[in-house]
């Protein structure tokens, strides 16, 4: 396949193939990547690695008095004749699933204007590899440059990924967008007294002239491992826990996972059934905004044509919305909210596009200074959290606060709660809102968790 | 050529895309034009199908082709690689090319001549016909009876949700060192999560269960199979609804046997993982026959086992799988090693070089880890327990390999009180130290058993199915997070 078949012509094939078998509807999308990431460990490049890849996915419904039948194919070979075969494949899977009244594709509303949303420079396809390669050696420079006790580092990457997305429909929509991903990630190790700890920090960027200064990067990552060395335990005990901004975005996540309008029409949420009820605090506002300029979660249509919007969720702690595609949509009575997310190999989904907490007014050193004893949390990790439930139990390390000073760093503690609650007693948002994705959270106070350890 | 394993994937990417050993050789051949050590290509042709049910209805059905090949280069600690979804001929060049610039020198260009490696004696997953090819009305119709089944079991079944997933990949390796390797992997996954609500419809609880392998689909169609899996869930999700919350602090934990193993994979198994050692990252580095563990406590990594999730007869590098003791009586043996962390640490490569897929790099990852019985009675072990918690059932885990600390969620548990099971608790977060965790292990159960084969283990972005195993233990003094205070 030396010259491969335009997008458009591939999609517009699929879908005419799918309606010629007796498909009621059909819609493809065919995503084309290319890439390359590169990672460095002190002068050393670890690994260069260069990609390519096409993909395209086909979903047929097939009709019937009680509903649609829904099936969907993809596949990375492009050839005409493998495409038919996949369209052939995709309408008699269609037919062995059963008729679902919700299912179909949008009856309308499909995007018409596509605003030029800043997620791609042309002038970053001259990528220089090296150039970029050096950046991770100047990050990796930096970190270790900063202190004695930086020894070592799991490395320094870099990655730069191109995209183009085209999507259409037999309802009539035929839409394409292009974006790029640029990323520097770097990861020190320190080392004292025989005990190692590593941290990381990273910058991603829509534009390679966007990201930050490699050497910041590289004494960001050290300064957050330093910081860890001679950590201990604290006894059990039930503080304030505050989140830093890297940590807050997973609660942002949780809260993501119980507004999706999938988990609230299984009742698989714990904020199903709830809008317009109190449920955080008054200093809990959540957007969502799929057309932020240069967004990480920006696009201008969504997985299935429909134009991306600001989204309410949640305003001074009252729940205002859920986050929707047509499927869920139609399920709990409401329309998309333009929140359908898929890629070529799998059907649509709610995700969020760019999900973030607004703002307050304190830095986190007042919101520290503030707290008379308790946990400033720097890293998580496990997965216990309960969307059913809203229960709530992770492994956390970081600083602890006593007289709103830091004192010392903390490790091998669970930080517990019950999701709900936490919203609830969510009592201080930090002004330092950092978009490193597309879910973004400024620091947050939690009024009380317990933390337990020796 | 005498290796049947690997004659079927070979003539099928021959056939199929127009390959031949003299087109491979060529491609080895432009690489090796620099100075490298080491040279590979890995073709893979996957087929993946599922199909989900949920409101009693099969909403979806999903079918997936993925085809492609990943060239790489290693030169030293370097290594280049280049892949593309196109298997043609160019693309090889192309990819042969791009990879081998991350080597400076010219090379002395020698001829490779790929062969068959050391073909293993045996096929640990054979099949009659591929679990992708088995009628998608057959799974259509399991999923309905599994929706029937779990909700007459229990009134207070509210939702069930269930999938069966279904792979077949094919994959085939040449290197520059003569390895010439096949091999075709099914993967089968039956899930089923249930959520139930008591009378009152004030408390709502879920719970998660599944079962799979490297096996015919035909063996989750068998109701003798599924119906105790299905029961299982519905139990769990049931005993959660009257599940207190969980206390917290430190205490003295027995775990359950099979699934719990995942404290081996996150406490120990990632710290022995060749890449973290030889870079030195892991608290477990250069620590090879020092104790890390307590005496009787024997873990092994075995990616021999037939028709085990976690199993491979040959890894992503052509090297044939094999049963590696990690810890033996509590001294710490052997690391999981690549080919590329086993050259640069002058040791021998264990079969553990695994990688998502053609379009991700080869590392060293775990098979199927676990621990070897004991001699305890799993009743003595939790009578032995004055005041502490029984844990059963885990959703996940994670581990910093740096710090060594790791942590693991529990969804199934329960109070130990005067050596009594007693109240099932939710919400239990383990959490400890891997170089000390095994150290605080006091029994070891005579009752060692696998999980039901769904692990898969994360790892730089990249997912591989794994398996675990343990015995029942009692560990003590470990910290329990609950909201309990």
């Amino acid at each position: 396949m030396k010259n491969p078949p335009d997008a458009a012509a591939v999609v517009a094939h699929a879908l005419s193939h799918a309606r010629k078998l007796g498909a009621a509807a059909a819609d493809a999308m065919l995503v084309e990547s290319d890439g390359v990431e590169a990672r460095v460990r002190d002068r050393e490049i670890d690994f260069v690695s260069q990609a390519r890849e096409r993909t395209l996915g086909i979903r047929a419904f097939v009709g019937d008095a009680k509903g649609l039948r829904t099936a969907l194919t993809s596949t990375s070979d492009l050839a005409l004749a493998a495409v038919t075969r996949m369209a052939e494949e995709t309408v008699a899977l269609a037919r062995a699933t059963a008729a679902d009244p919700a299912a179909g594709l949008p009856e309308g509303g499909f995007a018409s204007d596509l605003p030029d949303l800043e997620l791609f420079d042309p002038a970053d396809r001259a990528l220089e590899v090296e150039a970029r390669i050096e950046s991770a050696r100047c990050a990796e420079a930096a970190a270790r440059a900063l202190d004695p006790r930086i020894t070592n580092s799991e490395g320094s990457q870099v990655s730069s990924h191109f995209h183009r997305v085209v999507y259409g429909s037999s309802a009539g929509f035929l839409g394409e967008y292009e974006s790029a991903s640029h990323a520097l990630f770097c990861e020190p190790i320190a080392r004292e007294n025989g005990a190692m700890q590593r941290d990381y920090w990273m910058t991603l960027h829509r534009r390679i002239g966007g990201l930050e200064d490699p050497a910041a990067v590289g004494r960001q990552a050290a300064a957050r491992a330093l910081r860890r060395l001679g950590a201990r335990r604290v006894s059990t005990c039930e503080v304030p826990v505050i989140f830093d901004p890297l940590t807050a975005r997973s609660l942002l996540s949780h809260l993501f996972a119980c507004v999706s309008g999938y988990a609230v029409y299984r009742e698989t949420s714990f904020l199903a059934g709830r809008i317009d009820e109190a449920i955080a605090s008054e200093h809990v506002t959540v957007v969502d905004d799929g057309r932020r300029p240069g967004g990480l979660g920006s696009r201008p249509f969504d997985g299935e044509g429909q134009p991306t919007r600001r989204n309410l969720v949640v305003e001074r702690g009252r729940l205002r919305g859920y986050l929707l595609d047509t499927y869920s949509g139609r399920k709990l009575g409401l329309a998309s909210t333009g929140n359908a997310s898929r890629g070529a190999a799998s059907g649509p989904s709610v995700g969020p596009t760019n999900l973030s907490l607004e703002p307050g007014t304190q830095s986190l050193s007042e919101i520290v200074a503030t707290t008379p004893r308790g946990l400033l949390v720097t890293e998580l990790i496990g997965q216990g959290f309960n969307p059913v439930t809203g229960d709530y139990s992770r492994g956390a390390a970081g600083l602890w606060i006593e007289g709103g000073e830091i004192t010392h760093p903390v490790e091998e503690v669970t930080i517990a709660g019950n999701f709900g609650e936490m919203l609830r007693a969510l009592d201080k948002v930090g002004s330092d809102l950092l978009w490193l994705g597309s879910i973004a959270s400024p620091s947050v106070r939690i009024a009380g968790m317990t933390v337990a350890g020796s | 050529m005498n290796d049947t394993l690997t004659a079927v994937p070979a003539s099928f990417f021959c056939d199929r895309f127009g390959l031949d050993d003299g087109c491979l050789t060529a491609t080895l051949g432009t690489a090796l034009e620099r100075r490298v050590d080491h040279a590979d290509l890995f073709f893979e042709y996957t087929t993946e199908d599922s199909v989900a049910l949920e409101e009693g209805m099969v909403k979806t059905g999903d079918r997936r082709l993925s085809q492609g090949v990943g060239v790489r280069v290693q030169a030293g600690e370097r290594q280049g690689y280049a892949h593309s979804d196109e298997i043609t001929v160019e693309s090889l060049q192309v990819a042969a090319n791009t990879a081998r610039a991350i080597s400076e020198g010219p090379g002395p260009g020698h001829a490779v001549a790929v062969h068959s490696a050391l073909a293993p004696a045996r096929n640990l997953y054979p099949v009659t016909r591929p679990p992708t090819d088995v009628p998608v009305d057959q799974k259509v119709a399991l999923l309905g009876e599994i929706d029937a089944y779990a909700r007459s079991l229990d009134p207070r079944v509210k939702q069930v949700m269930a999938s069966v997933v279904a792979q077949h990949r094919l994959v085939l390796i040449a290197a520059s060192d003569g390895t010439f390797a096949g091999d075709v992997r099914p993967l089968v996954r039956l899930n089923v999560q249930v959520i139930a609500a008591n009378a009152a419809g004030s408390r709502r609880e879920s719970a998660y269960q599944g079962m799979g392998g490297r096996f015919e689909l035909e063996r989750v169609l068998d109701p003798k199979a599924w119906r105790p899996l299905v029961a299982e869930t519905v139990r769990l999700a049931c005993l959660n609804l009257d599940a207190i919350s969980c206390p917290a602090g430190t205490m003295d934990v027995v775990l359950g046997p099979g699934w719990p193993g995942i404290l081996l994979h996150e406490a120990v198994g990632h710290g022995l993982e060749g890449d973290f050692n030889r870079k030195k990252t892991s608290t477990f580095a250069d620590r090879i026959g020092q104790r890390v563990a307590a005496p009787g406590v024997t873990v092994v990594d075995d990616g021999t086992i037939p028709t085990r999730r976690g199993s491979l007869n040959f890894d992503d590098e052509g090297t044939p799988t094999q049963r590696t003791v990690l810890i033996e009586d509590g001294i710490l043996r052997g690391y999981l090693q690549d080919r590329l962390n086993a050259r640069l640490m002058g040791m021998a490569a264990t079969g553990n070089g695994r990688r998502e897929s053609y379009a991700h790099l080869p590392m060293p990852r775990m098979t199927n880890t676990f621990m070897l019985a004991g001699t305890d009675p799993p009743e003595d072990i939790v009578r032995s327990v004055q005041r502490g918690l029984y844990a059963v059932s885990f959703s996940g885990g994670q581990v910093d390999i740096t710090s060594g600390k790791f942590v693991f969620s529990a969804n199934e548990a329960y109070l130990i009180e005067d050596g009594q099971i007693g109240r099932p608790v939710k919400g239990a977060t383990l959490i400890g130290n891997g170089p000390d965790a095994l150290l605080r292990v006091s029994r070891v159960g005579n009752n060692l058993e696998l999980d039901r084969g769904v692990g898969t283990c994360g790892k730089d972005g990249q997912s591989v199915p794994v398996g675990v195993g343990m015995p029942t233990i009692r560990l003590d003094a470990l910290t329990v997070g609950g909201t309990e205070a």
